[in-house]
């Protein structure tokens, strides 16, 4: 697997990696099946900063380097700043991904905004542009171009 | 590879022995000649490959070297052995019997017959990736034509029962008569040079095999087809393989083939011992150092050189990655790690869900593997474990509920 330098910088020394006690949201997603399952901690103040982002990933270096990055994208970030993330901020962040991982980004995205779900239903509140996570799935855009033996 | 890399991927690919380069290094220099050709060079061309037929016949017990059509690969093989079988008795049946863990070669070529009308019984395995005679005695049919089952599994190393099976052919056959045969085929790809391997013993038609994982070079296979076996080209051409196999040789490929057949089979003995110890050791080692670590695979029919193990709650291809950084290759069930979508079908059909899949790690010996690399290897991945537990959700949900299945979304 060819990765960027900076992928493989954030695979091996990962920022945020870690649990965040009492976070305002947290959002789990990916599924077993495809083998990534991203949980992204945020701690949001009460003007609607995000003051603190944490994860855990199960999943192959690109997951691990996407979700680490996608909590340092977020951090000082405000919910509406955050809601607008993309997957291309965490693919161009990284140096760009192998196509067959552009996955991980996207699931990288789900999981911010599966954290800011969480915050709105424990707040009560209705954010904008935010839409409730899907169950457990997820579109996958693998290739098949790689295989060995 | 780099100086100083522990290479545990054997299974893979193997290096080509100095021994086998320099049988083959004339026929890429000196005498470049078509074995086809007249002239006294050709000629000798010639006779280098038949020894290294005789060489490789020795190999797996087949009482002569023109038993033995070489191809292109271990895959080329296995794809004319089942193809060109099942269309050529389509007359008389339709249904193939293989396992559900065998190579993509197989498993690829068995769907790709299932579209143009076969009717292929993919056998279930056990636990430890083994079929189960009964169940291919069962399975058998009156339109049966093929079963192909491979020896060795080239994830979790599980040998399978191929002398039960063609003792139980042989009787099928005995009360079908001739020209209803089942023809056996196995895809011995990872066994030939590492296990004993006896055409007659086992009963065997057809077998594949490939030159580069007993070192030997790459773009190498060969086909055993027992005599009397009528098996038409796969590759239409020339009159090469006695009208075989079209194609000008590989006539270097062959000659390497040959000499690495003949050093792995005198080998064969002191190093299946000496890996078989190896492998007993570490895996002991291993799954009492590492918590929730399981082994994959049968654990006493297995491959000398081959360990699967599957670590909980972390994925394969990290394991790999940190591994990598200090310098060692392995490989991994992971879908990450081959390109597609799913893990180890081979892990999966053994019942594994699908996170203990992804999170299996194969080490496969060669000869150069010492202990001393096991060592190093026993040192480190308690580490790489702990360190993608402590990254890992499935980790964390499993300390603070002691279950991941909500986590999943299991029911």
């Amino acid at each position: 697997m060819q990765y960027s330098e900076k992928v493989m910088d954030y695979f091996m020394n990962p920022r945020n990696m870690g649990e965040i006690e009492n976070a305002s949201g947290v959002g789990t997603v990916g599924n077993a099946k495809c083998g990534d399952i991203m949980k992204i901690y945020l701690d949001i103040d009460d003007e609607g900063v995000i003051r603190d982002a944490k994860f855990k990933t199960f999943g192959c270096g690109a997951a691990i380097a996407t979700s680490s990055i996608a909590t340092e994208l977020v951090m000082g970030k405000t919910i509406d700043e955050a809601i607008g993330f993309t997957n291309q901020a965490v693919t161009e962040a990284l140096d760009g991904l192998p196509p067959v991982k552009v996955h991980c980004s996207l699931l990288a995205e789900d999981a911010v905004r599966a954290a800011l779900w969480d915050y709105s239903q424990k707040k009560g509140i209705t954010l904008d542009g935010l839409v409730p996570p899907s169950d457990h799935d997820h579109d996958h855009h693998h290739d098949f171009d790689d295989d060995d033996e | 590879m780099k100086q100083n890399t522990i290479y545990l991927d054997n299974a893979a690919t193997t290096a080509i022995r100095p021994e086998v380069l320099d049988a083959m290094m004339p026929f890429l220099t000196g005498n470049f000649s078509n074995p086809s050709s007249i002239y006294s060079a050709a000629t000798s061309a010639k006779v280098a490959m038949d020894e290294a037929r005789e060489k490789i016949a020795a190999i797996i017990g087949a009482s002569r070297g023109n038993e033995i059509y070489f191809t292109g690969s271990g895959s080329e093989s296995v794809n004319w052995a089942i193809k060109v079988i099942a269309e050529a008795n389509r007359d008389r049946g339709n249904h193939i019997i293989t396992s559900a863990v065998e190579h993509h070669a197989v498993l690829y070529t068995c769907q790709y017959l299932e579209k143009i009308g076969f009717d292929v019984t993919f056998l279930p395995v056990d636990k430890f990736g083994m079929i189960s005679t009964a169940d291919l005695a069962a399975a058998i049919r009156p339109e049966t034509i093929l079963v192909t089952v491979m020896m060795a599994n080239n994830e979790v190393g599980t040998i399978m029962p191929l002398e039960e099976i063609g003792a139980h052919l042989k009787e099928v056959n005995a009360t079908r008569g001739r020209e209803n045969k089942i023809f056996f085929h196995t895809d011995a790809i990872q066994a030939v040079g590492h296990i004993p391997v006896n055409v007659d013993a086992l009963g065997m038609d057809l077998l594949s095999m490939s030159a580069h994982k007993l070192y030997g070079p790459k773009g190498m296979g060969a086909l055993y087809v027992r005599r009397g076996v009528k098996l038409p080209p796969l590759i239409h051409g020339g009159g090469q393989e006695r009208g075989r196999r079209g194609g000008t040789e590989n006539v270097a490929g062959i000659v390497g083939m040959g000499a690495a057949a003949h050093l792995a089979v005198a080998e064969l003995d002191a190093e299946a011992a000496r890996h078989t110890k190896m492998r007993d050791d570490f895996i002991d080692k291993i799954t009492k150092a590492i918590p929730y670590s399981h082994l994959n695979g049968h654990p006493t029919k297995r491959l000398p050189g081959n360990v699967n193990i599957t670590f909980e709650f972390i994925e394969g291809e990290g394991m790999l990655l940190l591994l990598d950084a200090k310098g060692i290759s392995a490989s991994s069930g992971s879908a990450c790690t081959s390109g597609s979508l799913d893990p180890s079908h081979v892990l999966i059909a053994s019942g594994l869900r699908h996170e203990l899949a992804h999170g299996s790690l194969r080490l496969s010996f060669g000869r150069e593997t010492t202990k001393d690399d096991l060592d190093k290897l026993a040192e480190i991945l308690p580490q790489i474990v702990e360190r993608l537990r402590s990254m890992s959700p499935l980790w964390e949900e499993f300390q603070k509920t002691g279950n991941i299945d909500k986590l999943l979304g299991y029911k």
